[in-house]
């Protein structure tokens, strides 16, 4: 019985089946929980779903390669989705356009508040050159990140870390801080997170509303757009200046 | 369903050919979301069907996010090291990020009626 037991799971750990089932499982477990929480930020599916599979591969000493085999069918359609993402932005196009000057506003402030504080806190926190310079584009969506950290001397596999964990910061910490800032306008709620948390604020800005979902959408993009041009510049300058 | 999945296909697909092919720091299915964007104001808005598959794609979007989170166990080593000072930064970081857009975006908005506040 245990040998053929052994058998099954030799079969399975080798099939694409099992890392996509357990995705999705994880997840609606997650989902599940989220929503028993009443949809409380702190219970983010994306941290609770992460947190099981992790737990699940290292105590069947599955391989994060053999894993995403299957789960790259679920990873895959971040592209179509990302790409739907206009059709919100369409839908929210007289507000975003009643909204110029506070958008490029924000976008601006908010995008240089990313890349700079988290370069100063880490230096002053003693962290080392290529561990700030793998913090500086953390804001922004994970191959764009990447992609600026390695050409400014950074650890891209770093920096995708960091990248996931400032988009849960931001889904975790968001409401908190816009309910203690007294604010309510869920299009600006929306494009902070946006700019802060990427995709992952993205996701549970739709999840709230609408409306701050896909100001969420147009803020991502814009920052990705904006950070991957400005983060040499600036890298380039803190780095003198330290 | 399969006509707006393949025009979302079609899309990835142009935005991924584009920024290759002009060497744009910017990845292809965010292109493509700009270009679609564009279609869309032409065309005067979504289908029922574009506008349903959108919906059910982007109802589960952190869904998505899930595999490349799971791929943290891998480079959660690099971390150790100097996990306080990326850890603070990180939460001082976010949290300054999340503050100053909203701030900025109050402070540029035009009517203050907007805000629902009564005078």
């Amino acid at each position: 019985m245990t040998q053929d037991i052994s058998q099954i799971w030799v079969y399975l750990s080798a099939s694409p089946l099992l890392g996509l089932t357990i995705t999705l499982l994880a997840y609606q477990l997650a989902f599940a929980l989220y929503r028993r929480s009443g949809s409380n930020p702190l219970a983010n599916p994306v941290l609770i779903a992460v947190f099981i599979l992790v737990l699940f591969l290292t105590l069947t000493a599955t391989s994060y390669e053999t894993y995403f085999a299957g789960a790259q069918f679920v990873h895959f359609l971040l592209g179509p989705a990302t790409v739907a993402l206009a059709i919100p932005l369409y839908t929210q196009f007289r507000r975003v356009r009643s909204m110029l000057l506070p958008v490029f506003a924000g976008l601006f402030a908010g995008s240089l508040t990313a890349i700079v504080s988290a370069v100063l806190v880490a230096r002053l926190l003693g962290a080392s050159t290529s561990t700030q310079l793998s913090l500086a584009p953390k804001s922004v969506t994970t191959p764009i990140a990447m992609g600026v950290a390695e050409r400014i001397g950074g650890i891209p596999s770093l920096t995708a870390v960091l990248v996931i964990v400032t988009g849960i910061l931001g889904a975790v910490g968001a409401r908190f801080v816009f309910d203690a800032m007294k604010l309510r306008d869920p299009a600006i709620r929306g494009f902070a997170i946006g700019i802060a948390s990427h995709g992952i604020g993205t996701a549970r800005a739709f999840q709230v509303n609408e409306q701050s979902g896909a100001f969420a959408a147009l803020a991502m993009g814009m920052n990705g757009a904006l950070t991957a041009m400005l983060v040499p510049w600036i890298a380039a300058y803190l780095m003198n200046i330290g | 369903m399969l006509s707006a999945l393949s025009a979302l296909l079609v899309f990835q697909l142009a935005g991924e050919v584009l920024a290759r092919s002009l060497n744009l720091p910017i990845p292809g299915p965010v292109i493509g979301m700009l270009m679609l964007f564009v279609a869309l104001v032409l065309r005067g808005g979504p289908g029922e069907e574009l506008k349903t598959t959108g919906q059910n794609l982007l109802q589960h979007l952190s869904l998505l996010f899930v595999p490349a989170g799971t791929g943290i166990m891998v480079h959660l080593h690099r971390v150790s090291d100097e996990w306080l000072p990326l850890l603070v930064s990180l939460l001082v970081s976010t949290l300054a990020t999340l503050v100053v857009t909203a701030l900025v975006m109050k402070l540029c908005q035009p009517s203050p009626a907007a805000s629902g506040e009564k005078p």
